[in-house]
């Protein structure tokens, strides 16, 4: 049997599937269908400290292949999530990693410590990369100070392995996996969404009620793929890698370009049963290329052809 | 009770028109389950474009007998690709199912009426609802409206169930020419004193709007299911929110694929 657990920071992960925020609620919702202990980990939605209304609809549009949305982070703030979804989750072993999200750096460290205090939230993955909401985490993702400022903020204020989420809409996403790094980060996830537009021809207006969205699904995993393996060339941390995956083989594909866990969004959409088909295809491969630890996968890319 | 993911047969494909059809599926853990006004979401089929599933309203469901019911429908209308391959698929087809979805209708109870005001494909929740309160005795009326007379599905079917018909056209080619709206509104004008009345309304946006405002304004209940663009039917992504109005007066926006997609439409913010 392979060994697929994963290592990030000082958490051990029983393999190297993760929900993506945003894509998954807070877990709860596919408790009834999904064992969420099976999962490496559960990302749940972002979540800033006071409770969010989001955009107006229409929030969604597909694409060719693909999924433009604009939710605008609608959540219940750190607070309630403490109070009305962690329980539940531990209940069910579910190892929960929260997406925080801030409109300052003050709020990205107070969201931290609340959830560092509360017991059962094993990381932190910092939003610093939704593109849909003027206020919160972008003008952060794509300043190198400021991404840099609050990965330390958050640092000096929690215990738990921290990893930014990372956007793509910016020259070199490796600068700033690199910026990570130096200010104490465990990890980097990306990609997050890339910004883009659908118009509705008719009514010259775009679809979104936000103008722009982000495109998410297979449309945009060889560009999340080259992104990964771009990052994971330049950091020692672990990358954890995502952008439209949807079976075992373009999980694969992450992993072999350098990420050391890979996080599931949109494909979880259209199936929601998808984890043990990963994970079985994981394992499958791993047994037949007589590779017996996943970290000895990892960034194994051959160079030339 | 948690959705079943289904790889459904279909038993058959019921082309009503050049644009809707009905298609019945084979899905016993869906069908023994499905409750008046829930959904499904349908992947239309095999890889990534489209992408998404689609939702759709268990239209109706069929038992064989006595026994559990073992299949159910769910009634199309042709308007993008996805939609497109559910039009032309054959009998013996292959469709994956999740469900059933969401809250569904209240179901009254006799002496209270059940009224339905449907708009075009907004007929989708209708024959099991019609089913389900004629089953108990409820009495019922079926306001149903359409573009032209072409477009209005299932009338013997409804008569059949007992189910009185009240009609409009928008070019005047059968019952009232207009909106449905206007022969609902007469309709509760002309009411006797006292009865009890709750409309069952889905359909057009504008028309959910209207109906429930005739209900506030004729002081009858309301239920309304919405439809949204929705990606997942899980409550995992929040894009198909409706902004409906808590016990304190605000308005929130909240799922329809887990509050809805029935909702009080008094409860709903419309603007």
């Amino acid at each position: 049997m392979a060994d697929l657990t994963v290592r990030i920071g000082s958490l051990v992960l029983k393999n190297p599937l993760m929900s993506a925020s945003g894509c998954f609620g807070y877990g709860l919702e596919y408790a009834g269908i999904v064992d969420l202990s099976s999962l490496g980990a559960v990302v749940v939605k972002g979540l800033f400290l006071e409770e969010r209304e989001g955009h107006p609809p229409p929030r969604v549009v597909e694409t060719p292949s693909g999924l433009l949305n604009a939710i605008g982070l609608q959540g219940i703030g750190a607070r309630r999530f403490v109070r009305e979804k962690l329980p539940e989750l531990r209940r069910l072993n579910a190892v929960v990693v929260v997406n925080v999200c801030g409109t300052t750096i003050d709020e990205y460290a107070e969201v931290s410590r609340i959830l560092s205090d509360a017991e059962g939230v094993a990381a932190l993955e910092l939003n610093i990369s939704c593109p849909n909401v003027r206020e919160g985490g972008i003008q952060f993702g794509s300043d190198l100070a400021s991404a840099g400022a609050v990965v330390a903020a958050v640092r000096k204020v929690t215990p738990l392995p921290i990893f930014p989420k990372l956007t793509p809409n910016v020259t070199s996403v490796a600068a700033f996996a690199r910026a990570a790094e130096e200010n104490g980060a465990d990890a980097v996830s990306l990609v997050n969404t890339f910004l883009a537009m659908v118009v509705d021809v008719e009514r010259r207006r775009p679809v979104l009620s936000n103008g722009m969205g982000g495109l998410s699904g297979p449309a945009i995993r060889p560009i999340a793929v080259r992104m990964v393996y771009e990052c994971a060339q330049q950091v020692r941390i672990p990358v954890i890698g995502m952008g439209g995956i949807a079976s075992a083989r373009d999980a694969l594909e992450f992993l072999i370009a350098g990420a050391s866990a890979v996080q599931v969004g949109t494909a979880n959409f259209v199936d929601p049963l998808i984890w043990t088909a990963l994970a079985a295809g994981i394992e499958d491969y791993m047994i037949r290329h007589g590779i017996a630890r996943l970290a000895d996968l990892v960034g194994t890319l051959e160079r030339g052809r | 009770m948690a959705p079943a993911d289904v790889q459904a047969e279909v038993l058959g494909n019921r082309r009503l028109s050049a644009d809707y059809n009905v298609l019945l599926l084979d899905a016993p853990a869906i069908a023994a389950a499905a409750r008046p006004g829930q959904f499904v979401m349908i992947r239309t089929g095999p890889g990534t474009d489209p992408l998404l599933r689609r939702p759709f309203s268990v239209f109706e469901i069929v038992g064989d007998g006595g026994r559990a019911p073992s299949a159910f429908s769910v009634l199309c209308k042709r308007v993008g690709p996805g939609t497109e391959r559910l039009y032309r698929l054959e009998a013996g087809g292959c469709l994956s199912v999740l469900g059933p979805l969401g809250k569904p209708f209240d179901l009254v109870a006799p002496p209270a009426e059940a009224w339905m005001v449907a708009g075009g494909v907004g007929l989708a929740p209708f024959a099991a609802l019609a089913g389900a309160l004629r089953a108990s005795g409820v009495a019922c009326r079926l306001f149903y409206g359409a573009r032209t007379a072409a477009d209005l599905f299932y009338l013997d079917d409804f008569a059949a169930r007992g189910v009185a018909l009240d009609l409009a056209t928008e070019d005047g080619s059968r019952g009232t020419r207009g909106l449905v709206t206007a022969p609902l509104e007469i309709a509760l004008r002309g009411r006797p004193a006292g009865a009890a009345v709750t409309l069952y309304a889905c359909g057009p946006e504008p028309m959910l709007k209207a109906v429930a405002a005739l209900a506030g304004a004729h002081g009858c209940a309301s239920q309304v299911s919405t439809e949204r663009v929705m990606a997942c039917g899980m409550g995992g992504c929040y894009s198909c929110v409706v902004s409906v109005r808590d016990s304190s007066g605000r308005a929130r926006f909240v799922r329809s694929c887990l509050d809805g997609p029935v909702f009080d439409g008094a409860a709903v913010a419309w603007d």
